[in-house]
């Protein structure tokens, strides 16, 4: 019977020298719980602590605090050849001196499978990933893509309780990441296996996971499933690290049980009824943050959280048109769907052009000062 | 590298009236005069093995005639069972330079396989861990290469006379049981002067060696030494057989340091030739000589070959 959880970091610390000579905390105190069978997603910018904290489950670093445990057990200096984790990794590192299927076949050769046994599995496996007919290739003779389904299969075919994965689709061009992205997908859900992802794609995390970590500087920022992630980020950094969003500073000027009114100084104007669920204090210094696709842009004035504002810029970007809104001199995002056809010049706001802003309120976030 | 023919065209061709393809004649003249240099003393040294003349001062022509003894005629060989090879003959019937060759060969191979597997770990090391004295331990690589032969001859004999003379006397041997130089302090001093060069040869290769491989390989299952057995060695190899070659070659070409270390029964090539050479330069030398650069030659020609083809293969 499986562990409930596939992977747990307990207050995981990592320390690294600096070639200056401090000492940084690569990881710094980081605690979470992978669940069985769900494809989780570390992500963050290049130095967050995403890649060495799978490097500790992978078992190629060691905690210098805490502990990290797979299916309950706890690793401690575990070498990564007794761990039943897998790793693909960023450069793939596909053996160039092997065939694809002596690469695939060495991880059983480990396990000391029997030669019939071996043939089998890779068979299987080329065919899960539609590679069949490569057996004998090399891996410089395979396109990039073709290399990370090899390093994919080498992989799984240990059949392991975990899948890690570090940054496995960032060499690829933008149309092949996708589709791979989906592939992956749904590999997992058919295998069921526990796929932890390393990325910086934001969009790539929120199209493939069950849940994400949002990392920064060593810590966990939040940690949720994608919509939760986008739609009630944890502070100010997910916020602004996940999509796009608006932020004016704010001060909480009344406080009931579920709303609050803010009182938004740059604008000298308030937003009233804002949903609130976090223990904030009348008074407070809050940061208001909305997204761009959440501004209205209304053509008749409204009563309440309307705003008069000045169209400085329009871009148009395909999907969607971005507009620019100078509201008391604060710059403004707005994100209009192209619902209709914009071939008609007209059907654009032009420069100078007045408009009236509207923020729904509970599309207002109020987030907490650091 | 890109293959687009745009990039072929050579945008700057014909500014100034310059010709980028055609070349200096002074290009040309000193490359033939590198050649002259490089490869006139060998191709006379191999003419005159073959010489009629025992003198060898003078190229006297090729031994003329097959017939069933030697027939001299004061210096000149009139004839000889072997005709024109008739000093290889000579060569082959000289018992001393069997064994001087037997002791270069066993030198030289015993030499090479231990300073590759020590240079190997230790470039591995110097690449791999962080240590105090890593910056001494890299520039004492060097001090093997740059230092005058003569000074290292020295320094080596020096060393192994007292030390063996402390073990003797303390040990109390004498006669037969005594230390004393031969074969093994020649096979240690070569080890000794190959491991850098096997070092820097391999260090060159591990520039750019992604961790990430021996990382995959423990990831699979696979332990320190099946991973260095299975992934680190073969990505490595060309490097090894590099440092190798060069360990070999030069291991067969010491004078300088054999000279001083050699003993009863080590004689190599080189000291053998130049114990002849003090005596009297008959072609023998020289058939000796030719003998030695055609079998270097074509075992680099070979490894050469075998590297191209592996090469190829990835």
């Amino acid at each position: 019977m499986a562990h409930e959880f596939a992977v747990e970091m307990q207050d995981v610390v990592k320390k690294f020298i600096t070639p200056e000579g401090n000492e940084l905390n690569a990881v710094d105190h980081v605690t979470m719980q992978i669940k069985n069978g769900e494809f989780f997603s570390m992500l963050g910018s290049s130095g967050c602590g995403k890649t060495t904290s799978l490097r500790m489950i992978a078992g190629f670093e060691w905690p210098t605090e805490g502990e990290v445990y797979i299916e309950g057990k706890a690793m401690g200096h575990t070498p990564p050849f007794q761990r039943k984790v897998n790793t693909v990794f960023q450069s793939y590192a596909l053996f160039q001196h092997m065939t694809v299927y002596q690469n695939i076949a060495f991880g059983l050769e480990m396990e000391g499978a029997q030669k019939d046994e071996i043939d089998k599995r890779v068979k299987h496996v080329l065919e899960m990933v539609q590679l069949t007919g490569m057996e004998r290739r090399k891996p410089k003779q395979l396109s990039g893509g073709q290399q990370q389904r090899i390093a994919v299969a080498r992989a799984l075919v240990k059949v392991p309780d975990v899948l890690l994965l570090d940054e496995p689709l960032g060499a690829l061009d933008l149309k092949l990441r996708k589709d791979m992205q989906l592939e992956l997908k749904a590999l997992q859900q058919q295998l069921g296996i526990t796929f932890v992802y390393v990325t910086h794609d934001q969009e790539e995390a929120m199209t493939m996971s069950d849940r994400i970590a949002v990392m920064s500087k060593g810590k966990v920022q939040q940690l949720g499933a994608p919509v939760e992630i986008y739609e009630r980020p944890a502070n100010k950094f997910v916020a602004d690290f996940i999509g796009d969003s608006n932020f004016f500073e704010g001060r909480i000027k009344s406080l009931s049980k579920e709303e609050a009114v803010v009182f938004i100084p740059d604008l000298n104007a308030e937003v009233t009824g804002i949903p609130v669920s976090q223990g904030l204090v009348n008074g407070e210094e809050i940061t208001v943050s909305i997204r761009p696709e959440k501004v209205l842009i209304s053509e008749k004035p409204m009563n309440q959280n309307t705003f008069k504002g000045k169209v400085t810029n329009t871009v148009y970007i395909g999907t969607d048109t971005h507009v620019y809104v100078d509201l008391m001199g604060k710059r403004l995002k707005v994100f209009e769907q192209n619902r209709i056809s914009r071939l008609d010049p007209g059907s654009f706001y032009t420069v100078g052009q007045d408009v009236t802003l509207v923020m729904m309120p509970e599309n207002v976030l109020v987030l907490k000062k650091e | 590298m890109s293959h687009d023919p745009a990039h072929l065209t050579i945008p700057w061709k014909g500014v100034c009236g310059m010709n980028p393809h055609r070349r200096h004649p002074f290009i040309f003249s000193s490359a033939m005069l590198v050649y002259v240099f490089l490869y006139a003393p060998i191709i006379v040294l191999i003419l005159f093995s073959f010489n009629a003349s025992r003198a060898n001062v003078t190229f006297e022509g090729f031994v003329p005639t097959f017939s069933d003894k030697v027939v001299m005629d004061g210096s000149l060989v009139k004839a000889s069972p072997c005709g024109p090879f008739h000093w290889f003959c000579e060569l082959a019937k000289d018992k001393d330079v069997a064994e001087a060759a037997g002791n270069t060969l066993t030198i030289a191979i015993v030499s090479t396989l231990v300073s590759s597997v020590i240079g190997t770990m230790a470039a591995l090391a110097l690449q791999r861990y962080e240590f105090k004295l890593k910056p001494f331990s890299q520039l004492s690589l060097y001090i093997p290469i740059v230092i005058p032969e003569i000074v290292m001859g020295i320094g080596i004999l020096t060393l192994f006379s007292q030390l063996f003379g402390v073990i003797n006397g303390s040990l109390g041997l004498t006669g037969d049981s005594r230390l004393s130089m031969g074969l093994g302090t020649v096979i240690v001093s070569h080890i000794a002067f190959s491991v850098p060069f096997v070092t820097l040869v391999v260090q060159a290769r591990l520039q750019g060696f992604d961790k990430s491989y021996e990382e995959a390989a423990m990831d699979l299952g696979a332990n320190e030494w099946t991973t260095f057995r299975r992934v680190t060695l073969p990505m490595i190899l060309p490097g090894v057989l590099s440092g190798a070659l060069l360990a070999f070659t030069l291991s067969l070409d010491d004078f300088v340091i054999t000279f001083f270390t050699n003993g009863p029964g080590s004689t190599t090539l080189p000291i053998y030739v130049y114990g002849l050479l003090r005596r009297i330069i008959t072609p023998q030398v020289n058939a000796l000589s030719t003998v030695w650069i055609l079998t270097v030659f074509s075992v680099v020609l070979i490894l050469q070959w075998l590297q191209n083809r592996e090469a190829k293969q990835h």
